[in-house]
């Protein structure tokens, strides 16, 4: 292996063709085989934190206690939301980032990229221990994802404390993974490649990562403090020594709000990428989708108690805590109706990509309608720990974020094979993903009107029907992405048609200038951008 | 490097360093997982030695991958680019950690002007007090906790004073923050003795800190009774100056590598990131001092 890249004879002695056996893997510096890992991880967090959720479908299809006992029933539900948010979504992205960023702004690679093997590799260890923790004497964290004080410190299990250090792990890598996109994106950009030239995607990350470098460490923070409180006789979250658990609530929504704008703005960039694609149309308000952007991710710093009004916050509080979360729908829906303006006159055509970002358009907005709703604090006395929520964040988060990803796999997906996937099964998969999921979801909206209490094992009577439908519509969701995978697996052994440079007809960006499948080093030299 | 800015990118190659990292700190996460349980309760396992073969396997990795890195960089093999790529990720990473002690901070602003003035009744909480807590009068330092309150008003621990080693430390780190700007310095102008001497000094102070901070906690849990479960006055005092204490204790190792690779001549005026990243860390660790000489000790 040639470390010392001498300048003098650099083009030739640069390896064009990737490295082969598990090595390549396990010491990869290269944005795109970090990319591959990265989402190919991810994808297998989802089945997994999948199959959890089939769990908990199955116990909820008919009242009464069925299959699970409750304290494995909340595991469940525990593990499955760390899995999804910090396993599926949050790397997913990140690996689209890798795969994207430098191609986007025409850069050979990350600006760390030994940084970015390590942010990586951390994290399939970080959810071994996770798991591990579920097979253990007391069993894994049974708390909630939120994993409020007291639920997690005083009436928690022993192993709390490997669920600390696992959590601790995800956010070294997730900071290290943003450090690595922020530095590329400030120092890395072809000449020519100004600010307002970038693409959105690229523009969402940037400041997905600045989020992530501001709230990751927040929740090492919050962690450490349940792990203190837990095995060292601390009281932060406990009122006998002076603290309060809703303090812990603070801490942890000052970074969890913010958190569900890090699942959702990368979904933006995708959706701004894909609309303008397919309406062969210039992205409408390019400017002004920056700048929503920006002030999303500001607003986000100052709307975390939303998730604790019926925690007795005095009343100053509700109402500005009610007025800042209406005020992030300004800006959310500047970019709504600018994708709309975008497809407007345009010439549209339906490929799967932008079949999955009309999706996306259409229940992502339900999502934050909903979220509207629950902002209003009144009602939110109301719905707050009922179903609605689940259909809230599960609108926002599944067919949001996670749409968003498998729009951009099947829209950059020949560009990273060079053939196209098997159209066919990929519109089988969009289809029973569609119906299914809102036969999952939407009935919960009803249910959590109705009063049906999130996190439970077992419900009244009333809410038989309804659960019976969800639990269809989530055997059917969970099904259809075995549609997925098959296509994933077909697409990795390179079947299909190779495809052109574009790919996409009036697709436009620097990744679509260089051949498909892409080549494992691009841009060694920089490219000019008028 | 004398090249053209944008002629020429370098891409690090392969490097089997940060997989042997991510084994390391999988050791470490679940070693300490385990240590942890095992440490508070009667229960025992090897959790203890899972957590020092990580730690010794994370010494193995920060070695060869800096010796590795430092011999690229020897050789000249870095772009100026590369150099502001570093210099940049060193600014992020200090950023994220002043989000990690802004969380501490946060708890402390908190405890102080909500949760202890709302336990002794304030605002709404008149009930609060009289039913859960009856007796329980605010005060920072919170040297009656509520329990205390209830098991008959008696305080369970002595204040920390800020007089005496506080300041003594207060001193030693201000001073040390001086004394390595002047070695930065003395390392731009290329004056080798400027530079060691000053370097060595800042060792010395941050190491003395280190060892009176110790003896502070010795003091504290001896003599004033004040321990990690002393409510949250002790707890906010331990966890804010602890970690601040570790990553003093970071930053004089550091230093310390950097004092041994300015004796091999390894930094030029113009050519050491390690050094500038080294003493911005050290700079940041200053300040949260203050902050936390302010508002912990003082106010
Ligand atoms: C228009 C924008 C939005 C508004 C006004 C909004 C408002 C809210 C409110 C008020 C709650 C708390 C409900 C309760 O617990 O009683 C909530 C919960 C939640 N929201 Fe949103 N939201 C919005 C967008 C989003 C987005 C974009 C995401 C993620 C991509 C998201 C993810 C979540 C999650 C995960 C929860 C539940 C957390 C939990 O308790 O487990 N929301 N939202
Ligand atoms: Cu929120």
């Amino acid at each position: 292996m040639s470390t010392v890249t001498d300048h003098a004879h650099h083009e030739d002695d640069h390896h064009h063709h990737a490295p082969s056996g598990i090595k390549r893997w396990l010491f990869t510096t290269n944005h795109k085989d970090i990319g591959t890992l990265y989402l190919w991880f991810a994808f297998i967090m989802f089945l997994t934190g999948g199959a959890m959720a089939m769990v908990i479908r199955a116990e909820l299809f008919q009242p009464g206690l069925q299959i699970v006992d409750p304290h494995f029933f909340n595991q469940m539900t525990t593990v499955h939301g760390l899995i999804m948010v910090f396993g599926a979504v949050m790397p997913a992205f990140t690996g689209l980032a890798n795969w994207l960023v430098p191609m986007m702004i025409g850069a050979p690679d990350m600006a760390l990229p030994r940084m970015n093997n390590w942010s990586f590799w951390i994290l399939p260890f970080a959810f071994t221990i996770l798991l591990a923790s579920l097979f253990m004497e007391g069993g894994g964290p049974a708390f909630g994802w939120t994993f409020y004080a007291p639920l997690s410190t005083t009436y928690s299990g022993d192993t709390t404390a490997l669920f600390v250090f696992s959590v601790h792990i995800m956010g070294i890598s997730s900071i290290m993974g943003a450090i690595n996109v922020i530095v590329t994106i400030f120092n890395m950009r072809a000449p020519g490649m100004t600010w307002m030239k970038m693409p959105l995607f690229v523009w969402t990350w940037l400041i997905t990562a600045f989020l992530l470098i501001a709230v990751m460490p927040v929740l090492a923070g919050v962690v450490t403090m349940v792990l203190t409180d837990k095995f060292f006789g601390t009281s932060f979250f406990d009122a006998a020594g002076g603290g309060d658990p809703v303090m812990f609530q603070h801490i942890f929504w000052f970074f969890g709000h913010p958190e569900v704008y890090i699942m959702i703005l990368p979904a933006f960039g995708i959706i701004s990428a894909i609309v303008p694609t397919f309406s062969r149309k210039k992205l409408f308000g390019y400017a002004s989708m920056v700048y929503a952007t920006t002030s999303i991710a500001l607003l986000s710093f100052i709307v975390w108690a939303h998730h604790m009004f019926t925690t007795g916050m005095p009343v100053a509080a509700e109402l500005f805590f009610m007025l800042a979360t209406m005020l992030i729908s300004v800006p959310t829906g500047v970019k709504v109706f600018n994708w709309v303006a975008t497809m407007w006159r345009g010439s549209l055509t339906f490929e799967v990509p932008m079949l999955f970002a009309l999706a996306f358009i259409v229940l992502f907005t339900i999502g934050g309608l909903s979220g509207l709703m629950l902002a209003i604090v009144p009602v939110d006395f109301q719905y707050h720990d009922t179903y609605f929520v689940v259909a809230h964040f599960h609108y926002v988060l599944v067919t949001g974020a996670i749409f968003s990803i498998m729009a951009a796999v099947y829209y950059w997906l020949p560009k990273w094979t060079g053939k196209m996937f098997d159209i066919t099964l990929a519109k089988w998969h969009f289809w029973c993903s569609l119906i299914s999921v809102n036969v999952l979801f939407f009935p919960m909206h009803f249910i959590g009107l109705a009063g049906m209490p999130r996190r439970i094992p077992d419900y009244a009577l009333q809410f038989a029907d309804f659960n019976k439908w969800i639990s269809i519509g989530g055997f059917a969701f969970g099904l259809s992405q075995l549609l997925f995978l098959w296509l994933l697996i077909k697409a990795c052994r390179k079947e299909g048609e190779p495809v052109s440079d574009q790919v996409w007809e009036g697709a436009e960006g620097l990744e679509w200038e260089i051949p498909s499948p892409a080549p494992y080093h691009t841009f060694e030299t920089p490219p000019v951008i008028k | 490097m004398a090249q053209q800015e944008y002629e020429r990118y370098y891409v690090p190659d392969q490097s089997p360093w940060p997989i042997v990292g991510a084994v390391a700190l999988f050791l470490i996460a679940f070693g300490a997982g385990n240590f942890v349980v095992e440490s508070t309760s009667d229960k025992d396992g090897f959790g203890g030695w899972t957590l020092l073969a990580g730690l010794a396997t994370l010494l193995v990795m920060l070695v060869g991958w800096f010796r590795n890195q430092i011999h690229e960089s020897m050789s000249g093999m870095y772009s100026a680019q590369l150099g502001r790529s570093y210099r940049q990720g060193m600014a992020w990473f200090i950023f994220s950690e002043v989000m990690f002690f802004a969380a501490f901070f946060g708890a402390l602003f908190y405890a102080r002007v909500i949760s202890v003035p709302w336990l002794a009744g304030e605002g709404n909480n008149a009930m609060t007090n009289e039913v859960l807590w009856n007796g329980f009068e605010a005060a920072w330092p919170l040297l009656v906790q509520p329990m205390d309150a209830l098991a008959g008003g008696e305080a369970s621990t002595k204040m920390m004073p800020w007089t005496g080693l506080p300041l003594i430390n207060t001193a030693l780190l201000l001073v040390s923050s001086v004394t390595l700007h002047y070695a930065h310095v003395g390392l731009e102008q290329g004056k080798r003795s400027k530079l060691i001497g000053l370097l060595g000094l800042t060792i010395v102070l941050g190491s003395i800190f280190v060892v009176l901070q110790g003896m502070e906690y010795v003091h504290a849990y001896r003599d004033l009774d004040l321990t990690l479960d002393s409510g949250v006055y002790g707890n906010t005092f331990f966890l804010l100056t602890g970690f601040h204490g570790m990553h003093v204790t970071l930053g004089t190792i550091i230093l310390i590598v950097l004092f041994l690779r300015c004796l091999k001549g390894h930094f030029t005026p113009d050519n050491h990131f390690a050094f500038q990243a080294g003493s911005w860390y050290w700079h940041f660790v200053d300040v949260v001092w203050v902050l936390l000489f302010f508002f912990v000790y003082i106010l």
